[in-house]
Parts: C-alpha cells; structure tokens; sequence
C-alpha cells in the first residue's frame, strides 16, 4: 500500500490503497462517494463516468495512481444544488425511471456539451452510445441534452 | 398477470391501529442509502389515520409507500392517488418507503404490471378517510354540520362562512376521532380528479441525477465488508475442491469460505464466497482462487441441444391442449389453403443496470437487510425461515432498485447475502458483479411455436392451431421449489398462466381454434422477464396473422379489422387502439424506397397496437426509424410515467429484436458482458410516439405492455421492407443481407 493523493470535488484527499486501484471503487468503497455506479467493469456501459479535469472517463478503467494531479469531479460535485444546466434539463424532461445509470449519463452529457455547445442529434448519438440506459430512457435523453443545450447558449 | 389486492374492511380498520410501531420503524433507518425526505421531529403532534399517512401539526404530511421503486414510479403514484382525495397541495407531500411488515402492508412487492391497479381503490381510500376524520373534527370544532364543511387544499372549510382550519390545526382532534371504515367514504369520480390524470413529476427524479438515490449497491454502514462468490458456470455443477491460499494472500481478504447451494423456491449455485475490506480487493481474491468444478449432468446442453429439443417437442403428441374451440384438427385437415408458421426466441437476461446485491448484518438477536429487491416481505420470509429467527427479528430495508424487469421478483441474492454474513460479524454487501449477473440469471423461457391456419373455399379463415414449446418457467425451481418442480407439470392451469399465456386469446373470427402445450427440459434457470409469456406469444400470432393476411392477398391492418370478434369485452377499445396506431403512423402512405411499416395489436387488461417502421441496411442490419405505440391502460394515473414506461418497454423488447441472445454452451451461458450481450443503445433507439387513450375505466398494467408487440411489429415491417420472414429473434443479419443482394 502507498499512500495516494487525489483530488475529488475540490477536497484533497489521501488514501491508502493499492495504484492499480480502480477509481471507481476508491470512490465508492473508501471514500463513500456512491453516486458513481458500477455496471460493468469493463468501460462498456458508462455507469461509472466521472470527469477528470472536465474530461468525461470510465472510472472502473482508471487506475487511481494514474488520476496524479487531475481534479476529479463525481455527479455529487457537478453541482452542489442540483443547478448545472444538464441536471436542471435531465429534471425537466423527467429522464430517470430506475435512475441507476443517470449519474454516469449526466457526467457524459456534461462533459459533450461544455464542447458541444450546439451538439446535433447525430452527435448527441455518437456521444452518449457508450453509456447504457437499460430502462432505455434514451429519447428523454437526447431532449434533455437539446434542452441544456438551448440553456446554456 | 396480476390479481387486484382488496383490503377488507377489517383488515384497513386493524392497519389503522397498528401504525405506531411501523412509523418508528420507519424512521430508525440507520444509513444514507435510504432515499427520503426528512422525518418530521417529535416536536409536533401527529395525526396517523391509518398506516400509510401522517399529517402533522405543521401541515407536513408523510405518505409511505409500500410499492417498490424500480423506475416504474410508485413513489409517485401513490401519493399522487391519497392526495387526490386527501385535497392537499402537492408541495405539502413526502415520500417514505413503507417498512417490511406483512401484517400491516400487503403490497410490499409489485409485479405483472399491477402495481397502480392493485393499490387504486385502496390509496384512494387511505386519502379519503384521512379527509373525512379531519371534516369530523372541523364540524365538531365548529359544532357546523359535516355536509356544511369540504376539503380544500390542505384544510376544512366551513362553506356558509368561509371559516378555516388547516389540517395542522385540526391534528390533535382528527386524532382522538375513532377511525372511520373505507366503506363510509365517498370516492370522486374521475371527471373531479385534479391529480390522477396529470403529469406530476416523479418525487424520485431530483435524487437521480445528484448522486444521493439510494440503491442497494449504495448502502454503507460503519465496519461493512464486502463480498463476492465463487459460482460453478455450468447450470447444476458442484464445487469440487478449492485452494484459498492466494486468495487469503490478497489485501484486504479477510475471509474465503464455500458457501453451499439452496435448493429451496429458487436454485442458488452455490460456491466460494471471499469477504474483503473492499469490493475490489474481494473481486481480486476471487480471481485468485484455485477452484475445481463438477459440471454435473447439465453440462452437456447446449442452445444446439435445445433447438434441436424444442423442435422435435412441437412435434411430438401435445403434453396439454390448453383450448380446443371447433374442429380445428378436422378444418385443418382438408382446408382449401392452409399457411403454416413457425417462430422461436432465445433465452434472454434481465441485465438490470445495477447488478444483484443485498447487505446483510447478522447479530445474536436480529438480523438487517438492505435489499433491492420486487418482494421485500419474500425477502424477510426466506432469511427467517433459512435463519431460525422469527420474522419481526428480520428487518428489511426495501431499497431503491436499478432496475428490475421480472428479475429482483427472485430473492435468491438476499439468501446468499444471508449466506455470506452470518459466517462474519461485520455487516457484508454481497455483490455480483457483472459477469455473476449474466451468468447466473434466472432467463426467459426459450420459446418456440408452431402455427397452422385455415381458409374455406370463400376465402374466410375457418381454422388456427398454435403448438407452444417453452422451457417451463414452471418447471423450473424457483416457482414451486426444488421437489415440487416435477409435480407443477401437471397443473395446466398453472402453466396456462406461465407459458402460453397470450396464445390462448386471439381477437379474431375463427370458428376453430385450438392451442397446445409442450415442455420442454432444459438446466437453464428461468423466470418472469418484462410481459413473460407475452414477450414471446404476440410475436408468433400476430406474425402469423400477417401471414394469414399476406396470403389471401389482403392488406394486414384492414384483414385484423375486418376479422376483430365480438365476443371479447375489449373488443371496442382495440378497435379503436388499432385504428388510432394505424391513423397516427400513416398505415397506407407512401414510404421512402427501402423502408417498410409492420402493425401488431392485443388485448387482455390493457389494449395495444403497435406500427413499426424498419429499413434494412446492405449488411442486413434493421434500422428502426419510428416506433407508434397506443395505450388504453384504464385513467392513466400519471400519464407522462405511462409515457415513460412505454417508451422504455419497447425499446427493452427491441435489444431482444435485433441483438440480445443469451446462448448456452457445456450447460452454461456464453455471454458475461455487455460485449457479447448487447443491449440498445442511444444510437439504435428509434422516436417512439405513444398515444395514449382518454379512458375513466380503471386503471389496467403499462409496465410490460410496450414490450409485447415490438417483436411482431418489427418483424412484420421486415416482411414489408424485404418480403423475408422472420422466424427466429434476435433477427440474423446475414438473412437479410442475402435477400438485399
């Protein structure tokens, strides 16, 4: 065990876990950060999708010792009142059914649209394809990010 | 499908006196993983009408939901359908999970798409007796006649003097009323409902997209451990023998035990359970684990073995003839033109997003349970019965499910959780991960029928015979237990609910009909998957149906129109669902070159009609461009949630369609991912437009209903686009790609 440094939602944190440690469970597990979901381990079903310095990444195919100096951010510090145009657009259109997967849906939608101001439907598509919705709610999804979208310009 | 839950008049007024205890316990629950709102302090009076509503001193009133919350909205419907005769501001309103407690919540499970029809009548009820205790005591308070006073928005108001008291005001004295029977309480009638009806948004919603809903997979408790097992791949294998030397050599494994299997309602594997400090140090001391497994006699199945048996089942003599109306043996014997059809499905995974867990903490004097689960009171049912410990001593937190579609209805999980943490001190999450969820599902059945129809010398379709070949859900453990299992082959009627279901009720003209039965054995673990038998019977019947139209030279909408009987009650209400389905997706119109519409229809609590429009690509791929779907689903409590659950079900159904296919190799499943398991994802999910019909009949299921008919319609769009018949799901790429050739 060494001791690793990282940065999650603007707290700098030390924590004694093995480097090749996924991220994903040293958020869950060690630092009780739980709105980050496991679905796959394999980086196949986004579930798990935080950003790293504002880049959307698969937590469960990041090792902890390779995050270094990045800042993370989870879906609990994307905002602190629910008031990012993503998480205010997601309620509007009222996406979640079972919710699981929505943490990592929104984490991928964010981090597309602070790139892709005026992303369109076939972008949004190639996008989110990496992240599964097995309630299917995809369609709500495409409106939400529209709706971001049209919030944030 | 589901039975309607009534409450009789002694029941309601017993739950009405025994709420105190489940409040307190509804309040007691130790971790953040329990999504709710805050509970109201003690500091304030509480008027408990009943047991599934608080109104407090303040004018906060707390609604406890029985129903689990999987994403289908109960925690919605539910307050929505109390608030709508209580007349209180939705704001006012929280939500609680209801707690495990059989004597006093009768509805602490939800399945066959009966959760808002179940509960209709009686959360109604709940609402009203609530209104009615607080006009009492407004009119006793007021020395006014009670027929003077009405509920408005959270208070009684005295009409002839516009006097007020708001439900706050009125606590201490609706408490001391004696509790008023739901017989003496006038329901509205629709046309006066304000909420059921109207969009309201989820009370779930805000939770899911910050992070704090609290599932299953969420719990943490001080000092937890985490697990993971060791499970044989084969169906029916035994653990041979195991080495835990590495395993234990891994940080933070603290213990490697082999846990056996329990042959009880459901099968559990069995095997070799590592507790950690971490999940992912348990995942890694799996891994390391030496282990020898013994395939058993299943380890010979394969999906070959199985097509191969199915198809000889459908042709051996009939195990049940499930209906036998007319001659249809006779008709079909010497018909003027006869078409024949045959259509098979795979077995399919529930892949719910968030895999199987439960926590389990083990004390000398009562067990926790923290479970995702459809069937919180089977939960506490089997952990008091596997434990020796009574059942108030198994406390069972319901907890938020991701997702479940027929799959957490099994308890399984929570008795290997249970399995796991009564060997260790600590609390303990059993977790299966991916790969444990894939391949140790309970499947839907693999399916195959064989169709006959008929037609005399004018023309009319005289004759229709289906043979359904299922590997039994009723046959297999979990529904009637271990020993049971063989003895539930011979109860039709058990069976007819299972695996033929939807076969024995076409709404068609046809003087002789007839439906048979035959099982068929496979090792393969089954169970309920979204709309069970109906994900594979409209399939084949309403494919056929396009079959029959497409023979006798007549366009498949008018042909089912034509041919609708009026010997069913629903026939009505599909008339019009099939009409409005084919009016909104332009049935006749032109279509761009390539691309074809297919139609489907059903009946049988909700009605349905589906139109699909496909193309198919050169490599024979289906692109699904536009998916209509109608509703009547009774008074659509919600209707943006029937919405919801609609667009869901069928783009569900469409991964069986065109890519899911769990495929069977040495008595074990091939698939352990989302690779090989391909589910739809956003770039594959067609516009669906759901039209839903204005109804004041009570509400019918919406769960599973978008599910039924997108395997017919696709396939019979396929047909239109390409003139090749699907016969088999998922469709083969290849097929089609050699008729664009």
């Amino acid at each position: 065990m060494s001791r690793i440094a990282i940065t999650v939602n603007e707290k700098a944190n030390l924590i004694d876990v093995a480097p090749d440690t996924p991220l994903l469970w040293v958020l869950r597990d060690t630092l009780e950060l739980t709105g980050t979901k496991y679905g796959c381990g394999m980086g196949l079903c986004g579930a798990c999708t935080v950003h790293l310095d504002g880049e959307a990444r698969r937590s469960c195919q990041t090792p902890v010792g390779s995050v270094g100096a990045k800042k993370i951010t989870t879906i609990e510090g994307l905002s602190p009142d629910r008031s990012h145009p993503v998480q205010r657009a997601w309620i509007a259109e009222q996406v979640p059914q079972c919710g699981y997967c929505q943490s990592g849906q929104i984490m991928q939608a964010s981090a597309f649209l602070a790139k892709t101001r005026h992303p369109t439907r076939e972008q949004v598509d190639e996008a989110m394809s990496g992240n599964i919705c097995r309630c299917a709610t995809y369609q709500r999804i495409r409106r939400a990010i529209q709706r971001a979208a049209g919030q944030e310009s | 499908m589901a039975t309607q839950t009534q409450v009789s008049r002694r029941e309601f007024l017993k739950t009405s006196t025994q709420t105190a205890g489940a409040l307190i316990l509804a309040f007691s629950l130790p971790t953040r993983g329990q999504a709710q709102e805050p509970a109201p302090r003690g500091q304030f009076k509480v008027f408990k009408p009943n047991a599934w509503l608080r109104i407090t001193a303040d004018n906060q009133i707390t609604v406890l939901v029985e129903k689990p919350e999987l994403g289908q909205g109960s925690r919605t419907y539910t307050p929505m359908m109390i608030a709508e005769e209580l007349e209180v501001d939705w704001s006012a309103i929280h939500v609680e999970q209801a707690p495990t407690i059989p004597s006093i919540y009768q509805n602490l499970r939800t399945g066959g798409s009966g959760g808002v029809a179940s509960i209709f009548t009686q959360m109604r009820q709940v609402g009203a007796q609530a209104r009615a205790m607080l006009i009492t005591a407004a009119a006793q308070q007021w020395k006014a006649k009670k027929r003077d006073c009405r509920a408005e928005n959270g208070a009684v108001v005295h009409s002839p003097t516009n006097r007020r008291l708001s439900y706050g005001e009125l606590v201490e004295a609706a408490s001391a009323l004696p509790p008023i029977s739901p017989d003496e309480v006038t329901l509205k009638q629709p046309k006066d409902f304000r909420f059921i009806g109207k969009p309201i948004p989820r009370t779930d919603v805000s939770s899911k997209v910050d992070g704090s809903a609290g599932f299953g997979i969420d719990v943490r408790i001080p000092d937890m451990l985490f697990a993971v097992i060791a499970r044989c791949p084969s169906f029916g294998g035994k653990l041979q023998s195991f080495d835990a030397a590495a395993a234990k050599a891994v940080p933070g494994v603290r213990a490697v035990f082999p846990v056996p299997p329990l042959p009880r309602h459901f099968n559990t594997a069995g095997g070799v359970a590592v507790v950690a400090d971490s999940t992912w140090a348990a995942m890694q001391g799996r891994k390391a684990l030496a282990l020898t497994w013994n395939k058993g006699s299943g380890g010979t199945e394969s999906t070959d073995t199985l097509r191969e048996l199915v198809a000889q089942r459908a042709a051996d003599p009939p195990t049940f003839v499930a209906v036998d109306r007319g001659d249809a043996l006779g008709a079909l014997a010497s018909p003027v033109k006869k078409v024949e059809g045959h259509y098979e499905s795979p077995f399919q995974a529930h892949a719910t997003m968030e895999p199987m867990n439960t926590t389990v903490h083990v004390r000398d004097d009562e067990i926790e349970v923290w479970s995702p689960t459809q069937f919180a009171d089977e939960v506490q049912k089997e952990i008091a019965e596997l434990s020796g410990f009574p059942s108030d001593k198994v406390t069972v937190h319901m907890m938020l499910s991701g997702g479940s579609f027929g799959r957490r209805y099994q308890w399984d999980y929570a008795a290997e959780a249970w399995q796991v943490a009564k060997e260790i001190r600590e609390p303990v999450q059993l977790l299966w991960t991916r790969e444990d969820d894939m391949q140790h599902d309970f499947y839907r059945p693999y399916n195959y029928q064989r169709l006959s129809g008929g037609f005399d010398a004018q023309g009319n379709l005289v004759a229709w015979s289906t043979r359904v070949v299922t590997t039994p859900i009723a046959g297999s453990n979990l529904y009637t237990g271990f020993t049971e299992a063989a003895e539930t082959l011979k109860d039709p009627a058990t069976i007819a609910a299972l695996e033929w279901y939807g076969a024995d009720v076409v709404p068609y003209s046809i003087p002789n009909f007839r439906v048979e039965y035959s099982p068929a054995d496979s090792v393969v673990p089954r169970s309920w998957w979204r709309s069970v038998a109906s994900s594979y019977t409209p399939f084949a019947k309403e494919c056929f149906i396009d079959e029959l139209a497409h023979a006798s030279g007549r366009d498949p909408f008018q042909f089912r129109m034509d041919l609708l009987t009026d010997k069913l009650p629903e026939t009505a209400r599909l008339r019009a669902v099939l009409k409005l389905a084919a009016e909104s997706a332009g049935w006749g119109k032109p279509l761009p070159k390539g691309r074809g519409r297919g139609i489907g229809c059903r009946v049988g609590g909700s009605c349905s009609a589906q139109v699909a429009e496909v193309s198919v690509d050169v490599d024979g791929t289906v692109q699904v461009h536009r998916i209509v779907s109608t509703v009547d689903c009774g008074i659509a409590v919600n209707p943006d949630a029937v919405r919801a659950m609609t667009e869901g079900a069928i783009n569900f159904a469409l991964t069986a369609v065109l890519t899911g296919e769990v495929t069977i190799k040495d008595g074990a499943v091939e698939q352990s991912n989302f690779h090989d398991y391909q589910v739809l994802r956003i770039n594959q999910a067609p516009e669906v437009e759901v039209h839903i019909v204005p109804s004041f009949e009570d509400p019918s299921g919406v769960g599973e209903l978008g599910a039924m008919l997108v395997p017919p319609a696709i396939a019979n769009a396929v047909f239109a686009a390409t003139g090749v018949r699907v016969r088999r799901l998922p469709i083969d790429p290849q097929l089609l790609k050699r008729s664009q050739s």
